[in-house]
């Protein structure tokens, strides 16, 4: 491995870190979000620094070639940040729903208060 | 059970784009029973269905953005509960449902909770035929045992809910295309609701076409399987354990 392939290692993981820590800091990431983001930074730091310890974890698991453990874990840590997503949003869009709905009915008890008020001062 | 009166019903009638057809739909009804309430759910029409429901007589709920029937069903269900309505009629804003039977559907609710208009019953000649009609068959087959009664025609939208169903469904209304139909039946079911069904016409929708395609019978077939398996496994905690009394 060149040297600067090392340091493009060491540079995308903190970029990644760093982009984590001031979306979180500014209030534009909730920590439940960002927990698997987090982990992906982290991991990928340390393996970027540490090359052998990703030698050791792909020979631990029986991995054959080390760079196939890199894509198997970043697959999975995709494929559960789509999955909470996915979930996330369909607690968002049964929240809309329920609002959507009280909003209406309240709209409708407005007009009939108005339609009230109306015949009451008009006779 | 006590006869729920007319004077205590509301119809619910949930209408995405009817201008041509609710006027008319909400006119008769007011006709047919003149003593119960007519609320129209606007599902986010973009036509004027809002201005001609309310001119025709209706209160009408407008909900900013299209729900699908089971969100337009649920508001309904929400406004009788806070008015105290003791039977709620859903009728289909396109007129496929004759409102002379709304009567017929509020006696059935004397001994069930939910009452199916169904259309397979013998009267009318309502017909539907190929996958879609299997469909149906097999849906009936599986509900009819989960409900300890026949039931013929699950996907019916001509039904009368009473009280105990309505203050559930103001809870517990799916949102999921045909959730509203089929879901539905089993919530109430598993809530220990009864259910029972009466023979009803069903007449030509005087807007839209119904879909006999094959590619699309095939899509609803798998779909109505999909949202069956579903409700049947969905956790019993979400609706069962807060019971209706």
């Amino acid at each position: 491995m060149s040297t600067a392939s090392y340091i493009l290692g060491i540079v995308s993981a903190l970029l990644v870190l760093a982009v984590v820590v001031e979306l979180l800091r500014r209030g534009r990431l909730r920590e439940r979000h960002a927990v698997w983001w987090m982990l992906a930074g982290l991991l990928a730091l340390v393996a970027a620094v540490f090359p052998a310890t990703l030698t050791w974890a792909a020979r631990l698991v029986g991995v054959q070639v080390p760079t196939n453990l890199v894509f198997f874990a970043s697959t999975a840590i995709l494929f559960f940040v789509a999955l909470q997503s996915s979930s996330e949003l369909t607690v968002l869009e049964k929240r809309v729903r329920t609002l959507a709905e009280q909003s209406a009915l309240l709209e409708l008890r407005i007009r009939e208060l108005e339609d009230r008020k109306k015949k009451a001062s008009g006779s | 059970m006590p006869l729920p009166s007319l004077s205590r019903t509301l119809v619910v009638m949930p209408a995405f784009n009817e201008a041509d057809s609710v006027a008319d739909v909400v006119r008769e009804v007011v006709e047919a029973v003149p003593q119960a309430h007519v609320l129209v759910v606007d599902d986010g029409s973009r036509d004027d269905t809002t201005e001609l429901a309310r001119a025709a007589g209706a209160s009408v709920a407008r909900l900013p953005f299209n729900l699908g029937v089971g969100g337009a069903m649920r508001t309904g269900f929400r406004y009788a509960v806070s008015k105290g309505f003791d039977a709620v009629v859903q009728v289909d804003a396109d007129g496929q449902h004759d409102p002379a039977e709304i009567a017929t559907l509020v006696d059935g609710l004397a001994a069930a909770d939910l009452v199916l208009g169904a259309r397979f019953a013998g009267v009318g000649d309502y017909r539907t035929s190929g996958p879609r009609r299997w469909a149906m068959v097999v849906l009936s087959r599986v509900l009819s045992r989960l409900t300890r009664t026949r039931l013929t025609d699950t996907t019916s939208g001509f039904r009368a809910s009473g009280p105990r169903a309505i203050r559930l469904f103001a809870e517990h209304y799916p949102a999921e295309y045909l959730g509203d139909t089929i879901e539905t039946l089993v919530i109430a079911s598993r809530s220990g609701l009864t259910i029972s069904q009466v023979p009803v016409h069903m007449r030509v929708r005087s807007g839209g076409v119904p879909s006999h395609r094959p590619v699309k019978s095939a899509i609803y077939l798998a779909r109505a399987g999909l949202a069956l398996i579903f409700a049947l496994t969905r956790p019993r905690s979400s609706h069962a354990s807060e019971g209706v009394r």
